[in-house]
């Protein structure tokens, strides 16, 4: 731990202001809290909402698992962590199981979490409308007013032009009934997980400076259509190459010298704990 | 394997950041922080100013571990700025009692207190100096320093801003001191429509490119000013912060150097027959900076059609460090959200077929 600096980085009156925003979003589910983001050591883009919260949550009893896109070894989970560890000395994990915090970019963890266990996202764009709307003024006012037409409208287009609801990530869910939220850029695969959960769902965005959150066992639907249920990525018919998983997030790759396709799951500690590698 | 998965991220990572050590050490022959402090001040002054954190040395010292590149160092200082304990805010400074070391006006020709050209490059030919390449830094500094001293230092009184007179006069309207506590956009979430002290603070801290762009294309035709550059004025004001025991005392910590600028334009369609003021300040001498943010200021004050005009549009696109983290986060994986992306247009493709 570099001693140059508090423990966690931010001083402390910044880590209880931070604390005092995520209690607010807690109380009031899928509202995206104002707060005053501090500049990080990292890019700001980069994931320094979910580091906010992060560092302001841990203590040096806490176990820390960091993920990108499913995977701990992904050069920025490394990076996160390596910066953590710097200013905290706290342990880090692979294991979903073992962490008392999990930071993650992209993904939530396959195995289920538990209810002494925060999952913190790192979310780029907070705003849900800013696809149909650009201007920060004019979304506040449509969530306060909850004028989410547009939102409908988007999605029923889509419909008609397409056949299908084409977006991807990032799929908007209804939250209690009243927040429309932005899930971050998880696939829709991992949108069923945030409804009713046993964890609580801390979602920081830095650069855009909000703070939200889903606590356990809260509303949280995909939207959809009466008529067209929500669906999900899938991947019928194929399996993860290592661990013969079938009902995982994959990753396609290719394999340039025989042109073959292949997957394999995106969440690695998963895949790993499978094949009882860790 | 024919394939790379990204995997043994920490190797990768100390070994690329070994590789920037490569780079930085360039050659054997060391750049000291007074060097760049000292030669290279502009690059200091707009790095200070982006970065909101007034220290030459620090801003000399980011620059040398960055091989110079703004951003980075823009990025090094705000990210120890957060590692600082807030103990005071400082009083409002008083530029009117500048120590001013330039000032200029374009609307008068004659102006109370003078007008002081200082240190420009605007009349230098942008020639290719050849002989800087083997000057003898030591004698420089001597043959400056020693005409310096053979001079007597004017005795430079308080110059009343030039908006004073046309104050009086009431062609530009006269507003009272807001005794408002500012709002602390380091702080806070900007929210809109935002306060002026908000818009002033944003504008000052903003990349130097990113308002002289904007402010450019208001120029254009892309917006409504026209401006004139009613005062420039570069020096150095007094910081002081109140004293806790004695409200009516205050104490003073140094001095900052900083340009201001105010510039004239129309007040609006309405009302032709009065001017209206924009203002800007930056840290150093950072000059077409501070005009662009003035220029800004008024365009966001008459607000209009065009991107320079919309507050929300300018204050939210313009920091270095929010442009520059966003920008480069998109060379991290996005393995997961393509897949997504691919799926959803296979889907698409499938249901169409």
């Amino acid at each position: 731990m570099n001693k140059n600096y508090n423990f966690a980085f931010i001083d402390e009156g910044s880590k209880r202001e931070i604390r005092r925003t995520i209690l607010k979003a807690v109380a009031i589910p899928g509202y995206q809290v104002p707060f005053g983001s501090r500049e990080l050591p990292i890019g700001r883009g980069w994931g320094t909402g979910g580091i906010q919260i992060t560092l302001s949550l841990i203590g040096p009893d806490d176990v820390l698992k960091v993920i990108d896109q499913g995977s701990d070894e992904s050069v920025n989970a490394v990076n996160i962590k390596k910066f953590v560890g710097l200013c905290t000395d706290v342990r880090t994990t692979v294991k979903t199981s073992e962490a008392t915090i999990i930071q993650t970019r992209h993904r939530i963890p396959e195995t289920p979490l538990r209810n002494d266990q925060i999952l913190v996202l790192q979310v780029p764009i907070p705003e849900p409308l800013r696809i149909v709307e650009a201007s920060e003024e004019k979304t506040k006012k449509m969530h306060a007013e909850k004028d989410y037409a547009p939102m409908w409208l988007l999605l029923y287009e889509s419909l008609i032009k397409y056949g299908k609801i084409t977006l991807g990530t990032e799929y908007p869910l209804m939250v209690e009934g009243r927040y429309i939220m932005n899930p971050s850029p998880i696939p829709k695969f991992d949108n069923p997980k945030l409804n009713d959960s046993e964890c609580l769902y801390l979602f920081g965005a830095g650069r855009e400076k909000k703070i939200y959150a889903i606590p356990p066992h809260t509303l949280a639907e995909s939207l959809a259509f009466e008529d067209v249920p929500f669906e999900k990525e899938s991947f019928k018919g194929k399996r993860c190459r290592l661990c013969g998983s079938e009902d995982t997030y994959l990753d396609e790759m290719f394999d340039s010298s025989t042109g073959e396709k292949m997957y394999q799951c995106s969440d690695t500690s998963y895949c790993q704990e499978v094949r009882g590698c860790i | 394997m024919g394939y790379v998965a990204v995997s043994g991220g920490s190797e990768a990572i100390e070994a690329s950041i070994r590789l920037l050590d490569y780079y930085r050490s360039g050659t054997d022959k060391d750049l000291d922080i007074e060097t760049v402090a000292e030669k290279l001040s502009l690059l200091v002054d707009r790095v200070m100013g982006e970065a909101g954190l007034y220290s030459k040395t620090y801003a000399a010292l980011a620059l040398k571990q960055c091989e110079g590149c703004i951003e980075e160092a823009v990025f090094l200082l705000r990210a120890y700025r957060s590692t600082l304990t807030r103990n005071y805010y400082s009083n409002v400074l008083d530029s009117n009692n500048m120590r001013v070391v330039r000032r200029i006006s374009s609307a008068f020709k004659d102006i109370e207190g003078g007008q002081i050209l200082g240190a420009t490059y605007d009349y230098t030919h942008r020639l290719i100096n050849f002989e800087i390449g083997s000057e003898d830094a030591g004698a420089l500094r001597m043959n400056v320093l020693e005409e310096l001293n053979s001079q007597r230092p004017e005795e430079i009184a308080p110059c009343p801003r030039v908006s004073d007179e046309l104050k009086k006069e009431g062609l530009i309207e006269t507003v009272l001191p807001d005794k408002a506590e500012p709002f602390d956009i380091t702080e806070n979430l900007l929210e809109y429509p935002a306060d002026r002290s908000a818009r002033l603070q944003t504008l000052s801290r903003a990349d130097t490119g990113f308002l002289s762009g904007l402010a450019y294309s208001s120029l254009r035709g892309f917006g409504g000013a026209h401006p004139t550059v009613g005062e420039l004025r570069t020096g150095y004001v007094e910081v002081n912060v109140p004293y806790l025991f004695d409200e009516a005392q205050e104490i003073y910590l140094g001095e900052v150097l900083i340009t201001e600028v105010e510039i004239f334009s129309e007040a609006d369609d309405e009302d032709k027959l009065k001017l209206a003021v924009g203002y800007g300040a930056v840290f150093g001498r950072n000059e077409n900076k501070a005009i662009a943010a003035a220029i800004l200021d008024r365009e966001l004050e008459t607000g209009g059609p065009y991107p320079s005009q919309n507050e929300e549009f300018v204050l939210t696109h313009g920091d270095s460090l929010e442009m520059s983290g966003f920008l480069s986060h998109l060379k991290l994986p996005h393995y997961v959200t393509f897949q997504s992306k691919l799926d959803a247009v296979r889907k698409t493709r499938g249901g169409k077929a």
